[in-house]
């Protein structure tokens, strides 16, 4: 077979499907008050399934963040905020999503205009103070769905102070588009939330298959459906196809990368403009990056949440997500990752502009080592600002790990 | 102008916490790490509150647990805790404020230096009845665990007791910075830091005893008749007496300030005529907002424009601590918000590692002349 037949062999054919279907999503989302629906931007982490039961338009800024990463507009956008008076030590989500809601650029030429932002700390405090700036330029009601850390665990006061607060949420949300709201409806898109979480799962599990069908960069792609369409049909379906394709590759035996022969592990959100260098970096040295900590934090709750009382049970389902918790479930959750995905070698992004996610990660670094004894390799580098990333540093870097992990193979 | 007698104990507790004429003789030391630390309780259960401050050591252990990227504060705490410069501490309380909090808390934890140690997540929204429910919920929480490490029962006596003491504290620092308003040359810049931080860091009693001293021997004077430049300071802590030697010295007078070293502190006094706890959790819900706490949107804005209106300010000065988020992420809006209102900003970027009080001087006279 000539490589470009391999190659093209090798290619995820659902890739069009999806990119298909975020278009769609984002034109119904840009000609939302054309059709007299409401628009309400969410962060990533954030409870959007009432606002699908409310026939409500979702949009997430992150995702918008990760867009203009991708696309190589993170630079202009985040100097864009800091001629605005902000800091350039600040998120590069929200520098550029702040600056592009003023100068409408970014790929897709801003995000449509929100009726109300609904903002879940969940993930980071950064989000309670973006969504608090949008609040005062778009002039918009804004709800704040307060999910308090929980370091060592749940505890009956934050359950109650959840909970109390999914109610205040149903209230806004009748309030602001004068509807009521439809508990039927919910329960359906309760139970289509749970299923779409599931099929997510399944679908990175696929991974733990030698050699493994896609690859982490391939999840950062697919992820932005159950970001986004998260309790709709339209998930679950196309997330049934991927799982389908998925398993005729391994039928197949169709890897994602050529000649898989180590099998590493992501930590935090990805590199968004340096994925195809990055890609193809581990690929030259045989490596796949089998799985990650950030594509599964949209299906780590499950366990939490009862589909048949959903709304009761999503309180404590949004409040322990992966990042919501101690340093140390956090490296549980890892080490658990290096098993059942067999992985040789853990990567870490130290994040500049996730503070949350990448503070810590040192002392988890130390407890995967101790505890795994597989070689880990930290990044300096930054999701959307290349300002901060430096390709030949980071290239030397992986070249040396690479090295070690290999010495580590040979050993077993 | 205060004697050095009289700022002797200030300046004794601020260079050394364990100095032998301000701690507490009996109480053990629970180190605090933020003003929603509730200090009330921890009195009531026997220990002694002191907030902790980094002693700015250079960065060497603490490398090995967080970032460049996190504030010099976080680092600097967690440094002194390493290098044992804060083994005298009993246990510590986090309080949930930033990001960079939360983690260090999550470290400091693991690490498990210390014999009592609590996290009081408190909420991040101060304006809804549910959040006011938990906040008390938390704090009886804390309480529980107060109990336990003490040993003993927190009886509402012993409440009642913490919180008239605390209320002393607010109430003469409250009088000393109307003083200073009135009179800015009676106090100086430095002075009004140091009793601050003193009254942070020393035994209670003796700062409340103190305090009230030198507010019997300070009754404001007539107003001067040159009315010099007159600014307030915004940001999370300002721990540099060089900060306020250098705006005094371009003939500009700190007059009211929104720091987490300062009025934040002690603003909002503790009702003692309702349940204590109720009463307690009243106060973080009412009290001058930290950014990390969400309220109504322009709450700050308008709570800055009205100490300047009060105090007569014509501006302020952000002292803005690099990778602070929540501070960083309020400046643009605070900026338009007050100069708006007719009132001028300056922006000067702290980090606690590197002194820069002395390259600000120019910066400083120049604003000086606009406001």
């Amino acid at each position: 077979m000539s490589e470009e037949a391999s190659k093209e062999k090798r290619k995820i054919k659902s890739a069009k499907k999806m990119r298909d279907l975020m278009t769609t999503y984002y034109l119904d989302a840009l000609s939302a008050s054309q059709n007299n629906k409401k628009v309400a931007w969410i962060t990533s982490g954030g409870p959007v399934e009432p606002l699908v039961a409310m026939d409500i338009i979702p949009v997430y800024p992150e995702n918008h963040g990760a867009m203009i990463g991708s696309a190589k507009m993170g630079e202009d956008l985040c100097a864009k905020a800091e001629d605005m008076g902000y800091s350039a030590d600040l998120c590069s989500y929200a520098r550029s999503d702040i600056s592009c809601a003023v100068v409408k650029g970014g790929p897709i030429g801003g995000l449509p205009k929100p009726d109300m932002l609904i903002c879940c700390n969940n993930i980071c405090g950064t989000v309670l103070k973006w969504y608090e700036i949008q609040a005062r330029y778009f002039n918009v009601p804004l709800f704040i769905f307060d999910t308090p850390m929980c370091h060592t665990g749940y505890s009956r006061p934050v359950a109650d102070y959840v909970r109390a607060q999914v109610d205040e949420y149903i209230r806004f949300l009748e309030k602001v588009t004068g509807k009521p709201f439809d508990h039927d409806r919910m329960a359906q898109v309760g139970k289509l939330s749970m299923e779409g979480q599931r099929l997510w799962q399944k679908v990175l599990n696929t991974t733990r298959h030698k050699p493994s069908p896609m690859s982490a960069f391939d999840a950062f792609f697919f992820l932005a459906l159950i970001v986004t369409l998260r309790g709709t049909q339209v998930a679950v379906d196309f997330y049934k196809e991927l799982i389908q394709e998925m398993e005729d590759r391994i039928s197949e035996g169709i890897s994602i990368v050529p000649e898989e022969k180590y099998r590493l592990l992501w930590d935090n959100l990805p590199v968004w403009y340096q994925l195809k260098w990055l890609s193809n970096t581990f690929s030259a040295h045989q490596a796949c990056l089998v799985a990650d900590t950030y594509t599964s934090a949209w299906c780590g709750a499950i366990q939490y949440i009862d589909p048949d009382r959903f709304l009761d049970s999503m309180a404590e389902g949004y409040t322990r997500i992966y990042l919501n918790i101690g340093v140390d479930q956090m490296a549980e959750q890892v080490i658990q990752m290096v098993d059942v995905y067999d992985v040789d070698g853990f990567v870490m992004h130290s994040n500049r502009s996730c503070k949350p996610y990448s503070f810590g990660q040192m002392d988890i670094m130390n407890i995967v080592r101790e505890r795994t004894g597989i070689p880990v390799l930290m990044i300096e580098a930054d999701m959307v600002d290349p300002r901060n990333f430096s390709q030949s540093q980071v290239e030397t870097r992986i070249d040396a790990f690479m090295e070690i992990v290999k010495q580590g193979r040979d050993k077993h | 102008m205060l004697t050095t007698e009289q700022m002797q104990p200030f300046n004794d507790a601020v260079n050394d916490p364990l100095s032998a004429e301000t701690a507490s003789k009996e109480r053990e030391i629970i180190g605090t790490l933020c003003t929603y630390a509730p200090e009330e309780l921890i009195w009531a259960a026997g220990f002694h509150p002191m907030r902790l401050f980094s002693s700015k050591s250079d960065i060497v252990l603490a490398e090995n647990h967080l970032q460049a990227y996190c504030c010099s504060l976080v680092r600097g705490i967690l440094e002194d805790s390493l290098a044992g410069r804060l083994d005298f501490l009993t246990g510590t309380v986090f309080p949930h404020t930033c990001d960079s909090m939360q983690r260090l808390s999550d470290i400091w934890r693991l690490k498990g230096k210390y014999k009592f140690f609590a996290d009081v997540v408190l909420p991040v929204k101060l304006n809804t009845p549910s959040a006011r429910t938990y906040m008390l919920d938390i704090l009886n929480t804390f309480r529980t665990e107060l109990e336990a490490a003490g040993g003993r029962p927190i009886l509402e006596q012993d409440l009642h007791e913490a919180i008239h003491l605390f209320n002393r504290i607010r109430r003469s620092l409250r009088a000393l910075y109307d003083i200073k308003s009135q009179n800015p040359s009676i106090i100086s810049g430095a002075d009004l830091y140091t009793l601050v931080k003193g009254s942070m860091i020393m035994d209670k009693v003796q700062a409340a005893d103190r305090l009230e001293q030198l507010v019997s021997t300070l009754m404001p004077v007539d107003t001067p008749e040159n009315d010099t430049g007159r600014v307030i300071l915004s940001g999370s802590v300002c721990d540099s007496a060089a900060y306020y030697q250098v705006i005094e010295s371009a003939d500009v007078q700190v007059v009211a300030d929104d720091l987490c070293t300062g009025q934040r502190w002690f603003d909002g006094e503790i009702e003692d005529q309702i349940d204590p706890m109720a009463a307690i959790a009243d106060r973080y819900m009412d009290r001058m907002i930290c950014p990390a706490k969400h309220s109504d949107l322009t709450i700050r804005g308008e709570h800055l424009a009205s100490l300047a209106k009060k105090h007569r300010a014509g501006g302020v000065v952000f002292l803005l601590l690099k990778f602070c988020d929540p501070h960083a992420f309020d400046y643009p809006y605070l900026k338009e918000f007050l100069e708006t209102r007719g009132i001028k900003t300056l922006r000067i970027e702290v980090d606690e590692q590197q002194d820069n009080a002395g390259q600000i001087t120019t910066r400083i006279e120049t604003f000086a002349h606009m406001i």
